[in-house]
C-alpha cells in the first residue's frame, strides 16, 4: 500500500546525473580537493596583491618616465631623474658571472657526491653543503669585503689582466682599473651563495637515476666518466636545469651580500672589474632614506622591473624544461 | 558595616590605581638618523634606568625613513640629520617640531701610499675631487696648501656613501656651498648622483674601502674616525684657516650664528663664518609631532626632552658629539610647551 | 688506433672524475673557511652575557642579544605557522589533485614569488600589516617571513609527494581507501622526511633574512611582549652592529652570526635525528 510505495521510493538509488555542490562536498575527496585548491589559490592571490601594490605605488614614476625608464642611464635623486638601465645591466651581469662559476663547480661536485663518494660520506658532505645555504647573506657580504675584495685587487685581478689584457675581444672584459669591488667580485660571492642549491638539488636528482642506466652503459664498455656524463647526467637534465633556475632566482634577488662588494656605482661598463649596481642593492640602500614621492616611486618601479625580469626568466625556464623533457629524460 | 566595606574597597582601588600608574609601562617607538645613533642609544638607556617604566625604542633606519614613518604614524617621533624641507612640511599631515639634539662633524679621510701627514684641503679642492675634475693627488689644488708633502702622481679614488644618509647630506650641503658648479650639477641630498667614485655602505663601508684602496679619499663621521683611530685631514673654513675637526671647532660653528637661528631650528651650519669654525658641521634633530593624543606618551616625550637638554648634554662629549650652545638650549626649552 | 683511443678515454675518465672530487672539496673548504672565520671571530665574544642580557648602548661592554635570540625564534615560529600550512596544502594540491593549466599557473606563480627580492616582500608586508594599524609588529615580521617560506615549502612538498612509489598509492587504493585518505594516512607520512627537510631549509633561509624585517618587525632594544609590538631579531642586529663603528659591536655581530648558524645547525641535526628514530621514511 502507500507505506510500501514510499519506502520503495526512499530506497531508490541516488541520481547518477550531476550532483549539487553540497552533495559533492559530502564526499571527502571533493573537500580535500577544494581545501587544497583554496590554499593554492591563496598563493596566486598573494602574488597578485604584491604586483598590484608594486604597480600602484610606482605610479608617479611610471607616468613621468614611461618606457624611457628602461633605457635611461641616469639616477639622480636630487634633480628627480631616474633610469633603470644600469641596474638591469648589473643584475644580469652579476647573475651570469655567478652562474658561469657556480654551474660547472656545482654540477661537478654533485656528480662526485652522487656517483663516486660512498653513501655516508656523500650524505655528510651534502649536509655540510646545505649549511652553506643557511649562512645569512650579511655574513657573506662581510666575508666578501674582508677576503674576496683584497684577493681580487691583489691577486686575481692582476693575473687576469696579465693573461687577457692583450687578447682581442676578451681584453675589454678585463680592463683595469681594478679596485677589488665590482661585477666580478659580486659574481664570485653570488656563486658561493647559490652553489649549494645547485649541488643539493642536482645530487638528489642524480641519485634517482635508475641503476640500470649506469650499468647498461658500463656493460657496453663505457668508462665510469662516460657513463656518468653521457647517460646519467642527460637522464637527470630536467632536474639539473631546475636547480640552475633556482640558483638564478636567488642570485637575481640577492641584496645584502651584493651591495657590500659591488661598488654601488650606477654605471654601465664592459669591464668585469668596474663597479656597478643591481636593482636589489639600490632598493636596499636607498629605500629607507628615500625622501620624496617620486624617488620612492622610482625605487618601487625598479622592484617591479625585477619582478618582470623574474617573470620572463621563469617563462624561459619553463620552455627550456619542456623542451628537454620532450627530448627524453627524467621529469623533476 | 557598609561604611567599613566601602572604605576598604576605596582603599584597594586607590592602591591599585597608584600601583597601576607606576607599573604601567610607556612604550615609545622612534626611528631615524644613524649619525647620532650612539648618543641616542646612550640617552634612551640612561633615561630608562632613571624611569624604568618608560621604554624608548629607537631604530636607526635612516633620516628619510624617520621622516616617512613619522608621517605614516607608525612611530611616536622621528630623527633626522637633515631638516625637513618646506615641501615635506607642507605635505605632512602632522605638524612637526624640530629639536636640535647634538652637533657632529664629517671629515675627509684618505689612504695615500707614503703619505702619513695630515693634509690640508681647500674647499675648491674637495669640490673638484668629488666632481671628478681633479683626478691626481699631485694636482696643484691639493699640493699647494701642503708644501713639503710628497704627493704621488697617482689617481684619486673617490669613495662616497652608497646608502642614503645624513652624513652625505651634510657633506653635499658643504660642497654645494663650496662650489657653484657642484650646486648646479649635483646638489645636496641624502642620496645624490655622484659624478665619480665607489659607493660604500655605511661609515664602515666607506672607511673599509678607503683603508683597502691605495689613493682613496672618502668622508666619514668624526665620531667614527675618532673611535677607530682613522686619520683625517684638515678643511679650510670660510675664514681661510685650515681646521682639524674637533668638538671646539664644531661648537664654534653652531655658536657663530646662534642668535640668528630661525624659530623652527631648521638651519644649516656648514661653512659658518669664524676663524675657529670647522666648516663641515651640522645639527641633528628630533622630529616631534605638535599634537600627541596619548597623555602618557606626551608626558614621557616632554620629560625626555627636558632631561636631554639639561642632563643629557653631559654625555655628548664622551661620545665625540659637541654640546648644543646655551642660547639654543634656552629656546628649545621654551619650545617644549608647544607640544600638546 | 683503438689502443690510443682507449688510453685517451681512460685518462679522460681519471681526469674528469678527479676534477669532480676537487670541486666537491673546494665547496666544502669554502664552508669550513666561513665556519672557521665565524667561530674565530664570533667565539671570542660569546659569553653568558651575550645570551642573557639586553643590548647596551654604544661604548658600554657587557650587552647581549637575549631579546634578539628570542625574537628570531618567535618570528620563525610565526613564519612557520603562517607559511607552512599554505605551502603544504598547495603542494598537496599540485601533486595529488591539480588539473593541468591551473597547476601550471600555480607553479609559475610560486617560482615568481620565490624570485622576489626579500626587500620587496618586506615593503609588501609593510603595506599589508603595518600601515593599516600604524605600528610595527612581530606579526608583520612573521607575515613577511611566512610569505618567503611558502614557495620553498610548496616545491619540496610537491617533489617529495611525487617521489613516493606508486606501489604505496596503489596498495592503499586497492584496500578501498578514498583519495584523501590515501594522501593523509599513507603518502604524506611516507614523504614526511623530505617535506620536513624542505620546511627546515625554508625556515633556515628566512632565519637569516634582514631586509624584510626592517620595515615590519622594525627592531627593539627591549623585550617585546605579545605579537603587536616591534621585535628584535638576530639578522637585524647583525646588520646594525656590523656597519656600526664600534669594535665591541662588531664582535657581537660575529657572535650573533655564529649563534644564528648554530640555531640552524641544531634544527637540521635535530630533525634528522628525530626522523631516523621514527623509522626511515624512504625505505620501502
Amino acid at each position: 500500500m502507500s507505506s510500501t510505495a514510499t519506502t520503495l521510493e526512499h530506497a531508490a538509488p541516488p541520481q547518477s546525473g550531476p550532483r549539487s555542490l553540497i552533495q559533492r562536498l559530502r564526499h571527502g575527496d571533493e573537500v580535500a580537493h577544494l581545501l587544497t585548491l583554496i590554499f593554492a589559490a591563496l598563493i596566486l592571490l598573494l602574488t597578485s596583491m604584491l604586483v598590484y601594490e608594486l604597480w600602484v605605488n610606482s605610479h608617479l614614476s611610471r607616468s613621468k618616465f614611461g618606457m624611457m625608464f628602461f633605457f635611461t642611464r641616469v639616477w639622480d635623486p636630487v634633480f628627480g631623474d631616474f633610469g633603470a638601465l644600469p641596474f638591469i645591466y648589473g643584475t644580469l651581469v652579476t647573475s651570469v658571472v655567478a652562474l658561469m662559476i657556480a654551474v660547472p663547480l656545482g654540477l661537478a661536485a654533485a656528480i662526485f657526491l652522487s656517483e663516486l663518494a660512498p653513501r655516508r660520506i656523500s650524505d655528510t658532505i651534502s649536509f655540510l653543503i646545505d649549511l652553506l645555504a643557511a649562512v645569512p647573506s650579511v655574513i657573506y657580504g662581510l666575508l666578501g669585503i674582508f677576503i674576496v675584495v683584497p684577493l681580487m685587487r691583489t691577486e686575481i685581478g692582476p693575473h687576469l689582466i696579465k693573461w687577457f689584457g692583450h687578447v682581442p675581444y676578451l681584453s675589454v672584459l678585463f680592463k683595469p682599473p681594478n679596485y677589488g669591488v665590482g661585477f666580478f667580485t659580486a659574481g664570485i660571492v653570488l656563486a658561493i651563495m647559490v652553489v649549494p642549491f645547485i649541488i643539493s638539488v642536482s645530487r638528489e636528482v642524480l641519485l634517482t637515476v635508475p641503476r640500470e642506466q649506469r650499468e647498461a652503459a658500463l656493460a657496453l664498455g663505457a668508462t665510469r666518466w662516460e657513463s656518468t656524463w653521457k647517460v646519467v647526467v642527460p637522464w637527470a637534465r630536467t632536474g639539473i636545469l631546475g636547480s640552475i633556475f633556482l640558483a638564478l632566482a636567488r642570485a637575481l634577488g640577492e641584496t645584502m651580500a651584493v651591495t657590500m662588494v659591488i661598488g654601488n656605482d650606477p654605471k654601465i661598463s664592459m669591464s668585469l672589474f668596474a663597479s656597478g649596481h643591481t636593482i636589489a642593492a639600490v632598493i636596499a640602500n636607498e629605500f629607507t632614506e628615500a625622501n620624496g614621492d617620486l624617488y620612492l616611486s622610482a625605487l618601487i618601479e625598479l622592484g617591479l622591473v625585477l619582478f618582470l625580469m623574474t617573470f620572463i626568466l621563469n617563462g624561459l625556464a619553463r620552455i627550456l624544461i619542456v623542451a628537454t623533457e620532450r627530448g627524453g629524460g627524467q621529469t623533476a | 558595616m557598609m561604611k567599613k566595606t566601602l572604605l576598604v574597597v576605596s582603599l584597594l582601588v586607590g592602591l591599585a590605581a597608584a600601583a597601576g600608574a607606576q607599573s604601567n609601562p610607556v612604550l615609545l617607538n622612534a626611528a631615524g638618523a644613524t649619525f647620532p645613533y650612539p648618543i641616542y642609544s646612550k640617552w634612551f638607556d640612561v633615561y630608562h634606568q632613571q624611569h624604568p617604566n618608560i621604554q624608548i625604542n629607537y631604530q636607526s633606519i635612516g633620516s628619510g625613513g624617520g621622516i616617512r614613518q613619522l608621517q605614516a604614524g607608525t612611530v611616536d617621533f622621528g630623527a633626522s640629520d637633515g631638516p625637513m624641507t618646506d615641501e615635506q612640511l607642507s605635505q605632512s599631515k602632522v605638524k612637526v617640531l624640530h629639536f636640535p639634539t647634538v652637533l657632529g662633524a664629517v671629515v675627509p679621510t684618505y689612504n695615500i701610499e707614503g703619505v702619513k701627514s695630515e693634509l690640508n684641503f681647500t674647499q675648491k679642492a674637495l669640490a673638484g675631487i668629488f666632481m671628478g675634475t681633479i683626478t691626481k693627488w699631485n694636482d696643484p689644488a691639493i699640493a699647494g696648501p701642503n708644501p713639503g708633502v710628497n704627493l704621488p702622481n697617482s689617481d684619486i679614488v673617490v669613495v662616497h656613501r652608497s646608502d642614503g644618509s645624513g652624513t652625505s647630506y651634510i657633506w653635499t650641503d658643504f660642497l654645494s656651498k663650496a662650489s657653484d658648479d657642484w650646486k648646479s650639477k649635483v646638489g645636496k641630498g641624502t642620496s645624490v648622483n655622484w659624478p665619480v667614485g665607489l659607493g660604500g655602505k655605511g661609515n664602515e663601508g666607506v672607511s673599509g674601502l678607503v683603508k683597502q684602496t691605495p689613493g682613496a679619499l672618502g668622508y666619514i663621521e668624526l665620531i667614527y674616525a675618532v673611535q677607530n683611530n682613522i686619520s683625517y685631514g684638515k678643511v679650510q673654513n670660510a675664514a681661510g684657516k685650515f681646521v682639524k675637526a674637533d668638538l671646539a671647532g664644531v661648537t664654534a660653528a653652531a655658536a657663530a650664528d646662534a642668535n640668528n637661528i630661525p624659530e623652527d631650528f631648521r638651519v644649516s651650519i656648514t661653512n659658518a663664518s669664524g676663524a675657529a669654525v670647522y666648516p663641515i658641521s651640522s645639527f641633528t634633530w628630533l622630529l616631534i609631532p605638535t599634537q600627541i593624543p596619548d597623555a602618557a606618551k606626551r608626558d614621557a616625550i616632554k620629560g625626555f626632552l627636558l632631561w636631554m637638554l639639561k642632563d643629557g648634554q653631559n654625555y655628548n662629549e664622551g661620545l665625540s658629539y659637541a654640546k648644543l650652545p646655551k642660547p639654543v638650549v634656552e629656546r628649545e626649552l621654551k619650545a617644549i610647551s608647544q607640544i600638546q | 688506433m683503438n689502443r690510443l683511443r682507449l688510453i685517451w678515454r681512460k685518462s679522460l675518465n681519471v681526469f674528469a672524475l678527479t676534477l669532480t672530487g676537487v670541486a666537491a672539496l673546494a665547496v666544502v673548504s669554502i664552508l669550513f673557511l666561513i665556519l672557521g672565520y665565524l667561530i674565530y671571530n664570533g667565539g671570542k665574544s660569546l659569553s653568558w652575557d651575550f645570551f642573557t642580557k639586553l643590548p647596551k648602548p654604544v661604548g658600554e661592554t657587557g650587552g647581549g642579544m637575549a631579546n634578539a635570540i628570542v625574537g628570531s625564534l618567535k618570528l620563525l615560529f610565526l613564519a612557520a605557522v603562517m607559511g607552512v600550512p599554505v605551502g603544504l596544502m598547495a603542494g598537496v594540491y599540485l601533486a595529488e589533485f591539480g588539473g593541468k593549466t591551473f597547476s601550471f599557473v600555480i607553479r609559475y606563480t610560486t617560482d615568481l614569488l620565490n624570485g622576489v627580492p626579500s626587500i620587496v616582500i618586506g615593503i609588501f608586508a609593510y603595506s599589508l600589516a603595518v600601515m593599516p594599524v600604524k605600528h610595527f609588529s612581530a606579526l608583520a615580521g612573521g607575515l613577511a617571513l611566512g610569505i618567503m617560506v611558502i614557495p620553498i615549502t610548496v616545491r619540496s612538498t610537491e617533489q617529495f609527494l611525487r617521489s613516493v612509489p606508486g606501489a604505496l598509492r596503489e596498495g592503499a587504493m586497492a584496500l578501498g581507501a578514498s583519495k584523501w585518505k590515501t594522501v593523509a594516512t599513507v603518502i604524506l607520512p611516507a614523504a614526511k622526511g623530505g617535506i620536513i627537510t624542505g620546511v627546515l631549509l625554508a625556515l633556515a633561509r628566512v632565519a637569516g633574512e634582514t631586509a624584510p624585517l626592517l620595515f615590519t618587525a622594525f627592531g627593539n632594544r627591549f623585550w617585546s611582549p605579545g605579537l603587536s609590538q616591534p621585535i628584535s631579531s638576530l639578522p637585524v642586529m647583525i646588520y646594525t652592529y656590523a656597519i656600526a663603528p664600534y669594535d665591541d659591536w662588531h664582535r657581537q655581530a660575529w657572535a650573533a652570526g655564529l649563534v644564528l648558524l648554530g640555531l640552524v645547525l641544531v634544527a637540521n641535526v635535530g630533525t634528522r635525528l628525530a626522523l631516523s628514530r621514527g623509522g626511515s621514511a624512504r625505505s620501502v
